[in-house]
């Protein structure tokens, strides 16, 4: 077993402990792999050498429910996907279908929904921040992080009823009138927040142990980003300067002032530091919107029962994790025909190994937690 | 879409527009040459998405569409290739390797094997799994399969 047959170049015996290339398998039960994912681990002594993701334990069938579902039926499915952003997963799904019956939500629902997806973009970065710094040893940042989600969480509840999946959005624009003082709690958050990021930056960005476990680790060009299909964050910290919001902009955003923040490295702090740029600039769009809400309906005159012509569509929105897409069949019934969901986090995991070669294993761990995965929308 | 006509003619099969969004029908056997063009020509260097459409009343029952994406023109292609049950695919894994994940997605969900993928094997089912269940003569509501019954002891009747 443990001949020399291996160690070329190194000098040091190996026969005591035989220490040939191992799999280490972090199995679906682990506290920093984010949900139920397992990776296999090839390893050369703390060396990454090979990696395999194996998914699919939290494979819920969600796109073959939903061709046994009518349109409106299966809207609250899709929150389950990415269930720390559902508010997100719900916006691409309304618009997808209202892209498929032709029809458009009215611009007082647009701009409410612009306010609520920012709100939910800022939570779910908040729950990345606080698991990611958590994951690495940074253990103070997560209760601040959830300090502040808490404020956000409480304006989806006092909204639509719930905090985690919250349905907030119909096909054809809301179902709730913004609450009184709706105005009010926006504002206030986005008063504070801008205080609260610098000290997150405070504890982090120039921290030297975070900066030593951040800096260079995982580094993922621009090139192979889009080769593998890599959106979102990752994307726009190797470089390039894309977003959805911009590129074919979709519920109001066209009416707001916000910059895309993009980093040259494509490492771990840098997709620190795009995500927290990403939370100050939705705090800015939160706060150019809130002042002024269009007053109209809330919702399009579409009738109660969806039977939208045949054909499809691909309708797809600047999710927090990437770019989520939603591609649907339709058949002239009240049910889809097929509802395909571009899921952002799968085709990031993809990118995962190329991350992982030459990485130690603590490096892995950072590395998932910067790709920002949330295995209900990997699995579906 | 008139450059792709041009260049392709006839393994084009007809070129469209849903809801103002380009959809492209192209011949199976030509899958691979027309995505290399996409790619390198017109431009469409980021694959989106890969998937499969099931129409079991047609011969050829299964849609595969290709949602791609340009970065400099900032347009999106969508391209369609029509497959029978058995038949192979070729892969564009060496084109875009995103494909690489969306594909095994496909093969598990429809069935679809992808010649020239690397390493075509289920990957949200578990491996011994048998059927593939977006295919629309999979029952919505079989719960009673091999795996099940062996791995989770769960028997029929629940």
């Amino acid at each position: 077993m443990s001949e020399g047959q291996r160690n070329g170049g190194s000098n040091v015996s190996t026969t005591v402990l035989g220490a040939d290339e191992i799999i280490l398998n972090m199995g679906p039960q682990h506290p920093s792999t984010h949900g139920v994912l397992r990776v296999k681990l090839k390893l050369d002594g703390e060396r990454v050498v090979d990696s395999e993701c194996v998914i699919g334990y939290l494979h819920r069938g969600v796109e073959k429910i939903a061709e046994h579902r009518s349109y409106q039926q299966f809207a609250p499915y899709v929150d389950r996907m990415d269930y720390v952003a559902a508010v997100s997963n719900g916006l691409g799904y309304c618009e997808a279908v209202e892209k498929l019956l032709g029809t458009e939500a009215p611009p007082r629902a647009k701009v409410v929904r612009t306010i609520l997806t920012e709100l939910q973009r800022i939570a779910s970065h908040l729950v990345w921040l606080g698991t990611h710094a958590l994951d690495i040893g940074a253990l103070t940042p997560v209760f601040y992080c959830f300090r502040e989600r808490e404020e956000i969480l409480k304006i989806f509840e006092k909204y639509c009823g719930a905090r985690l999946t919250t349905h907030a959005f119909r096909i054809g624009g809301l179902q709730y009138e913004t609450y009184d003082g709706f105005e009010e709690d926006v504002k206030r958050f986005c008063e504070d927040f801008d205080k609260k990021i610098d000290e997150y930056e405070a504890l982090l960005t120039e921290n030297r142990i975070w900066v030593g476990r951040t800096q260079g680790v995982g580094i993922l060009t621009a090139q192979d980003a889009i080769a593998l299909g890599v959106t979102g964050p990752v994307l726009r910290a190797s470089g390039v300067k894309w977003d959805i919001r911009k590129a074919m902009p979709y519920a109001a955003y066209e009416q707001y002032d916000f910059e895309i923040p993009t980093r040259p490295n494509g490492d771990t702090y840098d997709r620190y530091m795009v995500r927290m740029q990403e939370m100050r600039q939705s705090r800015r769009i939160c706060l150019q919107a809130i002042e002024n809400i269009p007053s109209g309906p809330i919702m399009a005159r579409i009738g109660k029962v969806l039977k939208p012509p045949p054909g499809e569509v691909y309708h797809a929105i600047e999710a927090p994790k990437g770019e989520l897409g939603y591609y649907i069949v339709s058949d002239s019934t009240t049910q889809p025909y097929r509802v395909r969901v571009r899921p952002p986090s799968f085709i990031n995991l993809q990118a995962f190994d190329k991350m992982a070669r030459g990485a130690l294993v603590a490096d892995v761990v950072a590395i998932i937690g910067t790709l920002d995965i949330v295995l209900g929308e990997v699995d579906r | 879409m008139q450059r792709l006509k041009a260049r392709f003619g006839d393994a084009i099969r007809e070129a469209t527009l849903d809801r103002k969004q380009a959809i492209v029908l192209v011949d199976a056997a030509r899958l691979r040459e027309i995505s290399r063009y996409c790619r390198d020509d017109e431009k469409f260097d980021m694959l989106t998405d890969l998937t499969a459409v099931d129409w079991p009343k047609r011969e050829k029952r299964f849609d595969i569409i290709l949602n791609l994406y340009s970065f400099p023109k900032n347009e999106r292609l969508r391209l369609k290739a029509h497959a029978r049950e058995n038949e192979t695919v070729a892969s564009v894994c060496e084109i875009w390797p995103a494909a690489n994940w969306l594909e095994r997605e496909c093969y598990d969900m429809f069935g679809i094997v992808f010649e020239g993928h690397p390493d075509l094997k289920r990957i949200l089912l578990p491996d011994e799994w048998e059927g593939h269940p977006l295919r629309k003569d999979y029952d919505i509501l079989t719960q009673d399969t091999a795996w099940v019954r062996e791995n989770l002891g769960i028997e029929s009747g629940q």
